[in-house]
């Protein structure tokens, strides 16, 4: 009995997690709204969504991944190598209709060997990943060195860096919010996305239920691949420039992002509305920091402490709601002597 | 309420007018329980019937809200499990956990070895008190040998081992033979039958009645948390047990309806997994229940796995309704009508954390399906339907299914597999770790889908439920088909003569 108590106070705690980010995103644009010179008017809003568009984008299929109970650290490697390769076959004079669909080509190549060093060769992908990050960004300087490519031409351009009218919204943001509805669907409402539920979980039991569980997760790497390269075209041409080193450390950011806004590390637990919440109060506090004049290793610091109290404030949120609910049960602590009743 | 007491020893634990309440649950309410040196006493009860915080209590995980536990007539409060245990009470569980890389001797005198000058360990020491304690046992086990691979009967032996080291002169049993072959039981009887004649007091929890008839002298009975009776088991008989357990008669714990068998199902030739099991031949017509008999080890569970397509095979094909699976595809499996509700229902059956409802729905997401997405309405009222139809035992479909008693959620897995309308349906262990009362109903379901057409295979450790419920009994012995036996022919002896390879195929 006490068990079912815990389990349904952890429940009702991750709940919890997810209001409270969204809850603290807009204590944080309040104030900021009032205290923070700058922020408010819509050129700086565009600058803040348009910067946290990259994380945003990667943040879709990430979300998924996690869910399931993987994660690929070498998305911002695949952003770089897409936009480095966009950038040298620019030099090369093809035209930029035919170098976006092979940049993205290659992106789904680069998401497929993730995907097939995990699910064929059962390896970690924390670990495979972390292999491709050095890969696929070492690949992106091989192709385009120290150049950086600016100037590709100004409709693209414009596109990328422009706004709807005079409002803050950049042109971008009405693409991603389809992206985003997608995401929201596949994962909480398709037979496939709620599998990944199941498989992030128990994969053993998911697989018992008949769920193709590497095919789904291969599915992932591949998309994940795909929606890094778009970020990695879109970063190009939002910022006009085309280097190897293009969103480096994008990674960490999206991952915490991603945790911060309630997604289990374990899988299994989640949702995509608490993860694009996570996406954007990160995006809005390093706004806010740009704004201060915080410098940009500081800025990596916080980002750093960020995605340890997100994976860290979830369980103590728990553990406390644990012991709160042990002492409303008078019963004694939960020991190691338990038995599997 | 007034207990038999004995004339002679005084008892060396005891419970006195206990209750416990978590929240609004009583767990219990106002029980007694007597334990005297040199007997064996059963504590029989169904899931939920307050057996496990009875333990818990005993062992000092929990504290009484009210009432006295005794030691050697003197109340005690127990802080937490240390102190029982020195006190002298031990709890051997379903599934020891001992540390895999460490020896046996090390397990056993884990963090208080003997020691020898400077704080050296003295390995010689070690070895010689754990072979002492074996000895005393009457089990034979290397003291040197590492943990990991030893089984769950040698495992329980070192944990016996352990106790007996801290001079338990309680020994609280909890389901220590669910997962023990007849043989493997029989040891462990034996260990006990020494220990009851050192003077050990014993307490023994299974849900095997025949086993509590074998081996106890007394049997104490709760039912929903309240104490029934505390009586001899002399004179007993298993329905006078089942009444005491359940508050009423129990129609039939195997109701096997006779059907005549359709055609062929389920066929499997040849069927091969190298160095697993070998050449595995068989039909299941429709209408009829397979048993699937043999020790633990003997490839029942892997051929099952097989067929249904979570391993591969190397060799040989399953063909369902005519129809050839695919290897290593669960998803045709179902696709061609097949179900398997496996052995390890936390860790396959069930996805521990998601809802009732989800977790049925887990079998239909291909199936409830509007334009692509889930129909959650449809998902919904499957998992009703069935989770009625079954009767479980829950508060809300919403629940996760860890909220539920070990049989609640066996009736789940089979819930999730009912709802896809199998055509064979193979079953693991269906009734391992249930109630009485549950393993009855889950007999009766399996009895009804006979009827109604399904072809059955059922794998069992469980003899008198192979025997009850099969209308053919195939025994496999290490990889192969050993015999197949008619239900006419089928008894403990020729069952276990194939099973242990001792009969001709």
């Amino acid at each position: 009995m006490p068990e079912s108590l815990t389990r349904a106070v952890r429940w009702s705690a991750s709940l919890r997690w997810d209001g409270a980010v969204g809850a603290l995103l807009i204590v944080l644009l309040l104030l900021s709204f009032s205290t923070v010179d700058g922020f408010g008017n819509a050129l700086n809003l565009s600058f803040l969504i348009g910067n946290t568009l990259p994380i945003a984008l990667i943040a879709l299929p990430m979300t998924l991944l996690v869910v399931s109970g993987e994660i690929d650290l070498s998305v911002a490697s695949t952003a770089g190598l897409s936009g480095a390769v966009m950038g040298a076959l620019w030099n090369q004079g093809m035209t930029i209709e035919a170098i976006i669909p092979i940049c993205l080509l290659l992106g789904v190549v680069c998401g497929l060997i993730n995907g097939l060093l995990v699910t064929r060769l059962g390896l970690p992908s924390l670990a495979v990943t972390i292999g491709t990050l050095a890969a696929y960004r070492g690949i992106a300087q091989i192709v385009l060195g120290s150049d950086a490519v600016t100037d590709f031409p100004t409709q693209y351009l414009d596109f990328a860096a422009g706004r709807v009218g005079d409002t803050f919204v950049p042109q971008a943001f009405l693409p991603f919010l389809v992206l985003l509805a997608i995401a929201v669907v596949a994962l909480h409402a398709t037979p496939f996305g709620r599998s990944l539920f199941a498989i992030g979980a128990n994969e053993e039991a998911a697989r018992f239920a008949g769920i193709r569980v590497k095919r789904q997760k291969l599915i992932l790497f591949t998309v994940t691949g795909l929606m890094a390269s778009l970020t990695g075209i879109f970063w190009a041409l939002h910022y006009a420039s085309a280097r190897y080193d293009n969103a480096t450390g994008l990674e960490l950011s999206v991952v915490a992002a991603v945790l911060l806004g309630g997604i289990d590390f374990d899988g299994g637990k989640g949702t995509l509305g608490g993860a694009i919440a996570g996406v954007f109060l990160l995006g809005a506090l390093q706004n806010v920091m740009s704004l201060q004049d915080v410098s940009a290793q500081s800025q990596i610091v916080v980002t750093g402490v960020l995605l340890v109290l997100s994976v860290l404030g979830p369980r103590v949120a728990r553990q406390i709601a644990v012991a709160r609910a042990g002492r409303r049960a008078a019963s004694a602590p939960t020991s190691s002597l338990s038995s599997p009743s | 309420m007034t207990h038999p007491s004995e004339a002679g020893p005084a008892p060396v634990l005891s419970l006195k007018d206990v209750s416990k309440s978590f929240g609004a649950v009583r767990a219990l309410r106002d029980v007694s329980l007597e334990l005297f040196p040199g007997e064996v006493h059963a504590l029989a009860g169904e899931n939920g019937a307050g057996k496990s915080t009875l333990i818990k209590t005993l062992a000092g995980v929990h504290r009484p809200d009210t009432g006295q536990v005794l030691l050697d007539g003197e109340p005690v409060l127990f802080h937490g499990p240390g102190d029982a245990r020195d006190a002298g009470i031990a709890v051997i569980y379903q599934e020891p956990t001992l540390f895999p890389d460490l020896s046996i001797a090390e397990n056993i005198f884990m963090g208080r070895r003997p020691r020898r000058a400077l704080g050296r360990i003295d390995h010689k020491a070690t070895h010689d008190a754990t072979l002492a304690l074996m000895q005393r046992l009457g089990v034979e086990l290397d003291p040197d040998r590492p943990a990991r691979g030893l089984s769950i009967a040698d495992q329980q032996i070192v944990e016996i081992a352990k106790a007996l080291s801290f001079d338990a002169r309680v020994l609280i049993m909890d389901e220590p033979t669910a997962a023990l072959t007849g043989s493997e039981v029989a040891r462990l009887f034996g260990v006990v039958r020494t220990l009851r004649e050192q003077g050990a007091a014993v307490l023994f929890i299974s849900h095997r009645l025949e086993e509590i008839f074998r081996i106890c002298r007394r049997v104490t009975t709760l039912r929903d948390g309240a104490w029934i009776a505390s009586e001899p088991i002399e004179g007993m008989t298993e329905d006078d047990l089942v009444r005491r357990m359940v508050g009423r008669d129990l129609d039939e714990l195997y109701p096997k309806q006779d059907v005549k068998p359709g055609e062929v199902a389920l066929s499997v030739r040849r069927l091969t997994r190298e160095g697993v099991f070998t050449d595995v031949s068989f039909d299941v017509r429709r209408g009829e229940i397979v048993g699937l008999a043999g020790l633990v080890g003997a490839g029942r569970t892997e051929v099952a796995r097989a067929v249904f397509g979570i391993d591969r095979w190397d060799a040989g094909e399953v063909t369902v309704d005519g129809r050839t699976l695919t290897n290593g595809a669960p998803s045709t499996a179902m696709a061609a009508g097949l179900a398997l509700v496996p052995e390890d229902r936390r860790a396959q059956g069930l996805v521990m954390d998601m809802s009732i409802e989800r977790n049925i729905g887990l079998t239909g997401l291909r199936t409830t399906v509007k334009a692509g997405l889930v129909d959650r309405g449809a998902e919904r009222s499957r998992s009703l339907d069935w989770a009625v139809k079954l009767q479980v035992k829950y508060a809300r479909i919403a629940d996760t299914v860890n909220t539920l008693s070990g049989g609640n959620q066996q009736k789940v897995v089979l819930a999730k597999w009912l709802a896809t309308g199998p055509r064979v349906l193979i079953v693991d262990e269906p009734t391992r770790g249930i109630d009485v009362g549950t393993k009855a109903e889950v007999h009766r379901l399996l009895s009804q889908l006979a009827a109604d057409g399904v072809a059955v295979l059922m794998i069992s450790s469980d003899l008198p439920e192979i025997l009850g419920m099969a209308d053919r009994v195939l025994v496999m012995h290490e990889g192969r088909l050993a015999a197949e036996i008619p239900r006419s022919e089928a008894t403990e002896e020729t069952v276990m003569a194939a099973a242990t390879g001792r009969a001709a195929a």
